[in-house]
């Protein structure tokens, strides 16, 4: 419905999602939810967008990115949301 | 045929007629790989027709009666359908499979029968203390939200009459 630029696939009860939850609000970013399937082997939604099938996944469009993983995705929202401080590079 | 019972006569509601604006909502919505919040008006928007199916919940026959009869009709092919019920989502994405209907159909997710409150046709169900449904209903919509046809049940059980819907599409 409201255009988010961000979509945050994710699965509930996901303690992974809800970190990069928490940073998108830390942030006050705008973005939109899709609750994907449970079933590890029937997410292929996500498969299709970032190769894999773990969540989170995080699609923004402002910078192009498609990434999973919740570590790399918390260093990607500090690296582009943050308050100034330049995250050091390398974080994957 | 000759029955000694009478189905349960419903008693008058007062819903959204033709001509009416059918009331925005939010829900999320089921397709065949994720749900998400969205609003009837945006449905409405990237459609030149919406029918909006109100059924009881995933599992009861007529909710297995309505959507076999919906997909051997073909209705995606002349507008957009989804339907409404007090499933979770999770049951939706079942309902969604086993009429074999995923990719055609989606289902909005509306356990606290709210959206059958604005509508004016939730219903008390006797014997589930603390569950209410929306009564069957179906209606046809311009990109606009207009009611372009209305359909409420006035018994219970009770089903459209899928050809009416379809002199709409």
């Amino acid at each position: 419905m409201t255009e988010s630029d961000i979509t945050l696939y994710r699965l509930q009860a996901c303690p992974f999602c809800e970190r990069v939850v928490r940073k998108l609000h830390e942030y006050g970013l705008d973005y939109q939810s899709r609750f994907v399937e449970p079933m590890h082997s029937d997410r292929d939604v996500v498969k299709r967008l970032s190769g894999k099938r773990t969540v989170p996944a995080i699609v923004d469009e402002n910078t192009g990115v498609t990434m999973s993983e919740s570590a790399n995705i918390v260093a990607y929202l500090e690296r582009t949301y943050g308050e100034g401080e330049e995250t050091a590079g390398g974080v994957a | 045929m000759d029955l000694d019972f009478d189905v349960v006569d419903l008693d008058p509601v007062d819903h959204p007629e033709a001509g009416d604006t059918a009331p925005d909502f939010t829900r999320p919505l089921v397709n065949d790989e994720f749900w998400e919040d969205e609003s009837l008006a945006s449905v409405c928007a990237d459609s030149d027709r919406v029918v909006l199916v109100f059924h009881a919940m995933d599992g009861a026959f007529p909710a297995t009666y309505i959507w076999n009869e919906i997909r051997d009709r073909a209705w995606h092919e002349q507008a957009t359908v989804v339907g409404v019920s007090i499933s979770t989502p999770y049951e939706h994405k079942q309902l969604l499979e086993e009429r074999e209907i995923e990719g055609d159909y989606r289902l909005f997710s509306d356990p606290a029968n709210g959206v059958a409150q604005q509508y004016g046709i939730d219903m008390d169900l006797d014997g589930m203390a603390g569950i209410e449904e929306p009564r069957p209903s179906v209606f046809v919509l311009d990109s606009d939200r207009t009611v372009e046809y209305a359909w409420v049940a006035e018994n219970w059980p009770d089903f459209p009459d899928y050809d009416d819907v379809e002199a709409q599409l």
